[in-house]
């Protein structure tokens, strides 16, 4: 489902080369969940972004789906993201001037569908019926990533990336949103690809990779099943 | 067609959420579209008014006209055009100017005597009060304007004296058609029947006046324009001008829509000002939309579809701005009468016009895109990356060639709609150069000021002045765009105030004006000199000059009769045009050149010249560079002059530039001394005479003994000038308000843009503990130093732009009304900090806890 090769990342900081991210190559099967672990500045979130095709490597590749992103340019790799990627980011990311159902439409309505009843029926699921026509603002952090969640799946995507989806929750409603998530990992057969600082979270998943200074530091399966039910 | 539809609700939802930024760019749109669909309306109605009430205007189908008595041929002339037109009616007028006293009272005042033959006008009526006092004009007495009575000290009913005649004042006039209150301004009018014309004795050799004929056509006669088309060449010849409705509508309606257009053109200025708003408004909505953009494009919209629901919305709240805008112009046309009172010939009707409403339309929408444009193209490089880091460094943001295209898009189609506006490619072009070097110069004077802030705020200063002073230069600021919006404004009022002031200082000259003379006296008989110049001297004035006056015309240039070259073909308009062939030229002869006169091509002649000139030869002439232009002469040329039936003929040597503005008498035509010493002639005087009171006496007692001699007490012209200066300026003005007006929607948006941060900013330092006082001397300084900038850098601007034109335009002197300029500059500076301070009330509003917990 997603593999990358020898990916490499390097910045130029103040006239420095930085590099990032050394030569990370790893694959993951169709409906899998990992979990890319460790400590802040050791290129997690860079990462991610190479890919989700948010940004382009230095070297090596990645592809998504049976597709090498290399080949796709900007307007490509968008048109990829809307139909087969999803996102949960740290901090929400809903936007701010639309109610909590049409941020959950957004990604149908950018395939030219409406979405609505399936909004709906997603903000059933994860607790919010009935508040759909509330915005951002009037909603607590929690219901706020449980509208992203929805957002994230409405599309029924083949990958869901998710950033630091409960750093900015306590423990409690981030225990919900991970919930859910695995729910929908099962139900849907989404792959995750969870990136978190916090060595717990990652043993939700059944797969752990460790990073550290830009490189993968390890590479191990959980064999014990899936804990849905704590952080 | 999905994409359309993601756009469309997108861009929906989106509008629904930011009214007040949307409201602040529907301000600066419909401020911009209010002042062209106002100025356009207006100029579209007054034609249509004048093209209603041209029969009226005229008061005959077909008049000739000439600047002095008809030859026996064009009376010949005109008896045959009569019986070919088949006219109904005929009725002549005299016009002159001329001195009017009461024997019983004290004042005097030059007046425009119009002498009327019973019957005319033929069409519409002069409305008088009472109302039958014109009517009755053929039993004597005289209809004056109301505003003689006051400067004579006299009432209907009182006797006045006009040359010999003594003419009992019937009534007043309250209007007649083709009123221009110009005309007015320089003199009030005397109406009379021309019978009396003769007893008044003032029309003689030499005296200016405009000569008439009109006629009423049969309806379903021959048609007029092409009766005046036939016998156009003829009258030609002898000077006669022939006009019909129609041309005098067209020439009207041109020079009309003429002065419509070029007003129209501070409209735009508006207009592109309130683009500026829109940029800047625009540019602080994507700020806060960034997050937005960085989602959407994660979420897999393309560049281009979030590019076009932004630039939708713009368009959409473009158009929302452009209907309010055209809909309040509408109304603003209503005002302009008023404001444009007494140079209007014709009584504007008020109506909605559709042109200008759909231009007015059309060009807000043009604004709201192309100025959103450039901020929006940085839409397009909103990385998704963005979306995952909040702190992304964008790193510089790499070179995107649409700018540029956006950029000249926007230059050209400025250009394009200055043609539209004015209709010249010329105007459009200098239109637009002249607003980029304003804009660029503003732009680079913001520039200079933000860094010398920056550099040279004392460290001594209290806290609260060097931060208020610092805001103006961190990042994000937007004293850029306030100082070029705000700037632009008050440029434009700067530069009338300059260009005001300096045309009527230099009229009134006031450093020179214990040498200047202060009256005049004109239209002086030969045999009148000695005793004219006794009397004035005697009453203790002193005589500065007497100026000799020759009226001649053209006879032949370059040895081509003037006859030829008045019938040969062309149109109307061309035929008109050739006014230096027809006219009676007032010529002096001297052997120097006045202070106000530079000759710029051949050389001066020397004194005693014209003495040595053997006879038979040509003498020596000196014409003005635009006479030069008209006749197509250069130096070396020969012109052949009639000087009252006498052939002169004369070479050019040199040409002359005069500076017409200052008040002195100036000459088209000038010989040496010598060959004009026994011509025909009659003389000027000036005098100056510093006791005020005797001054008014002196035109009074003149007219009783030389009742042919024009007195003027120069003071009084000059103050007729300054009201017509004044009034036309007040034109101006009311349409730069406009301009004024979207620098402050500008800057209210501007503060409106940094609102968050400010608000923000305030409550920390009111957490850190700064009492409200300080946080409102903070503020005040930022503003006052914004305002201060702003008008800094526009006065100085207006300065130079003021003295180019005075030098360039005017050909004038240069004042700089100091006073003037400092009381606009405090206006802007108060004024900026009044809007800056209530449009940051919220800081005071919020307690610190409320917001640093929005984070």
């Amino acid at each position: 489902m997603l593999s990358c090769e020898d990916l490499t990342k390097t910045y130029l900081s103040g006239g420095r080369e930085i590099t990032v991210l050394k030569g990370i190559t790893f694959a993951l099967e169709a409906g899998g969940f990992v979990a890319i672990v460790g400590p802040s500045g050791s290129g997690k979130s860079t990462l991610l972004g190479l890919l989700a095709g948010l940004d382009q490597p230095t070297a090596g590749k990645v592809v998504l789906d049976g597709q090498d992103l290399a080949a796709l340019d900007e307007e490509g790799r968008a048109r990829l993201r809307g139909e087969k990627v999803g996102f949960v980011f740290q901090s929400f990311q809903l936007i701010p001037t639309l109610t909590a159902r049409e941020n959950v439409q957004v990604p149908l309505e950018l395939r030219g569908q409406d979405g609505r009843a399936r909004a709906e029926e997603l903000l059933d699921r994860v607790g919010l019926g009935g508040r759909g026509h509330h915005y951002p603002a009037q909603l607590s952090g929690g219901e706020q990533q449980r509208v992203a969640l929805a957002r994230a799946f409405s599309h029924r995507p083949k990958l869901l990336f998710a950033d630091e989806p409960t750093g900015n929750l306590d423990s409690t409603t981030g225990a919900t949103v991970i919930k859910l998530m695995n729910l929908m990992n099962e139900e849907l057969g989404t792959t995750l690809v969870l990136v978190t600082h916090d060595p717990a979270l990652a043993t939700c998943a059944r797969r752990v990779l460790r990073l550290a200074d830009g490189a993968l530091l390890s590479d191990e399966t959980l064999v014990s099943a899936p804990r849905t039910d704590s952080r | 067609m999905k994409s359309l539809r993601f756009v469309l609700t997108m861009c929906w939802r989106e509008s629904r959420a930011a009214p007040r930024r949307l409201a602040l760019v529907m301000a600066a749109v419909a401020g911009g579209v209010a002042a062209m669909v106002a100025i356009n309306s207006f100029a579209d109605n007054l034609q249509e008014s004048v093209r209603e009430q041209a029969r009226e205007m005229l008061g005959a189908d077909l008049a000739v006209t000439a600047g002095t008595p008809f030859s026996a041929r064009a009376e010949a002339l005109a008896n045959e055009l009569e019986s070919e037109a088949g006219a109904v009616a005929r009725a002549r007028v005299i016009s002159f100017v001329a001195m009017v006293y009461a024997p019983k009272g004290a004042g005097s005042r030059v007046v425009q005597v119009e002498a009327y033959e019973p019957g005319f006008p033929f069409y519409g009526r002069i409305e008088t009060e009472p109302a039958e006092a014109f009517t009755n004009l053929s039993e004597g007495g005289a209809v004056v304007d109301p505003a003689l009575l006051g400067g004579l000290g006299v009432k209907v009913g009182d006797t006045v004296a006009l040359g010999e005649a003594r003419l009992t004042i019937r009534g007043t006039i309250v209007k007649a058609p083709g009123d221009l209150g110009l005309r007015v301004a320089m003199g009030p009018r005397v109406f009379i029947d021309l019978a009396r014309v003769k007893e008044t004795g003032l029309v003689i050799f030499g005296s200016r006046g405009r000569h008439e004929l009109f006629f009423k056509l049969k309806s379903g006669g021959p048609d007029p324009e092409r009766l005046a088309d036939r016998f156009r060449p003829r009258f030609q010849i002898e000077r006669v001008n022939i006009d019909t409705v129609a041309e005098r509508e067209r020439s009207l309606s041109e020079s009309l829509g003429r002065l419509g257009r070029y007003l129209g053109l501070t409209g735009l200025l508006a207009l592109v000002l309130g683009g500026l708003g829109v940029a800047s408004a625009v540019n602080a909505f994507l700020k806060g939309k960034l997050a937005t953009v960085a989602v959407l494009r994660c979420l897999g919209a393309s560049a281009g579809q979030i590019f076009a629901v932004y630039l939708t919305q713009a368009a959409f709240v473009g158009l929302l701005g452009s209907l309010v805008g055209a809909a309040l112009g509408t109304v603003v046309q209503a005002l302009l009468p008023q404001a444009l009172a007494g140079l209007l010939p014709a009584d504007v009707r008020f109506g909605i016009s559709t042109r200008a409403v759909i231009a007015g339309i059309g060009l807000g929408l043009w604004v709201s895109l192309a100025f959103s444009l450039l901020p929006l193209l940085a839409v397009r490089l909103v990385p998704p990356l963005a979306a995952l880091r909040q702190a992304y460094e964008a790193g510089r943001a790499p070179r995107d060639r649409a700018r540029w295209l956006a950029m000249a898009a926007l230059g050209l189609s400025a250009m394009g709609a200055a043609f539209v506006q004015s209709g010249s490619l010329l105007s459009a072009i200098v239109f637009t150069a002249a607003l980029s070097v304003a804009l660029g110069l503003l732009f680079l004077a913001a520039l200079a000021l933000m860094r010398g802030v920056r550099r040279f705020t004392p460290q001594s200063l209290p806290y609260v002045w060097r931060q208020g002073l610092a805001n103006l230069h961190r990042p994000a600021n937007q004293t850029r765009t306030v100082v070029l919006a705000l700037g632009f404004g008050i440029f434009l009022q700067g530069t009338l105030l300059v260009v005001q002031q300096s045309l009527l200082l230099d009229l009134n000259s006031e450093g020179a004006a214990s040498e200047r003379p202060n009256l005049a006296f004109m239209d002086i008989q030969k045999d009148q000199r000695a005793g004219l110049e006794s009397m004035v001297a005697a009453r203790g004035a002193a005589v500065r000059s007497t100026i000799a006056i020759v009226p001649m015309r053209v006879l032949t240039v370059k040895g081509r009769p003037v006859a030829d070259l008045l019938s040969a073909p062309g149109t109307a308009e061309e035929i008109r045009g050739r006014w230096a062939l027809r006219r009676q030229f007032m010529t002096t002869y001297r052997d120097r050149l006045t202070a106000a006169e530079r000759v710029v091509a051949g050389r001066f002649w020397e004194k005693g010249a014209g003495a040595s000139t053997a006879q038979g030869t040509a003498v020596p002439v000196s014409i003005t560079t635009r006479l030069a232009r008209e006749l197509e002469v250069t130096v070396g040329d020969e012109i052949e002059w009639d000087v009252q039936g006498v052939p002169l003929l004369s070479r050019v040597t040199n040409l002359r530039e005069v500076e017409w503005v200052r008040f002195e008498p100036n000459f088209l035509v000038l010989f040496p001394e010598g060959p004009l010493a026994q011509a025909p002639q009659m003389f000027a005087m000036l005098a100056r005479m510093d006791d005020g009171n005797a001054r008014a006496q002196i035109p009074r007692e003149v007219s009783a003994t030389f009742p042919n001699v024009s007195s003027l007490d120069l003071t009084q012209v000059l103050n007729a000038a300054e009201e017509l200066v004044s009034r036309m300026v007040v034109a101006i003005r009311f349409m730069g308000l406009f301009s004024l007006a979207a620098g402050a929607i500008v800057l209210v948006g501007a503060i409106s843009a940094g609102r968050r941060q400010r608000v923000r900013e305030g409550v920390l330092l009111k957490t850190l503990g700064a009492t409200r006082a300080q946080v409102l001397r903070i503020l005040t300084a930022e503003y006052a130093a914004l305002g201060l900038m702003s008008a800094v850098a526009a006065l100085g601007l207006s300065t130079a732009a003021g003295w180019g034109l005075m030098r360039f335009a005017f050909e004038s002197r240069f004042t700089l009304p100091l006073g003037g300029l400092l009381m606009l500059a405090s206006a802007v500076v108060a004024g900026t900090i009044g809007v800056g301070l209530l449009g940051s009330r919220e800081v005071f509003r919020h307690a610190p806890l409320e917001v640093l917990r929005e984070d």
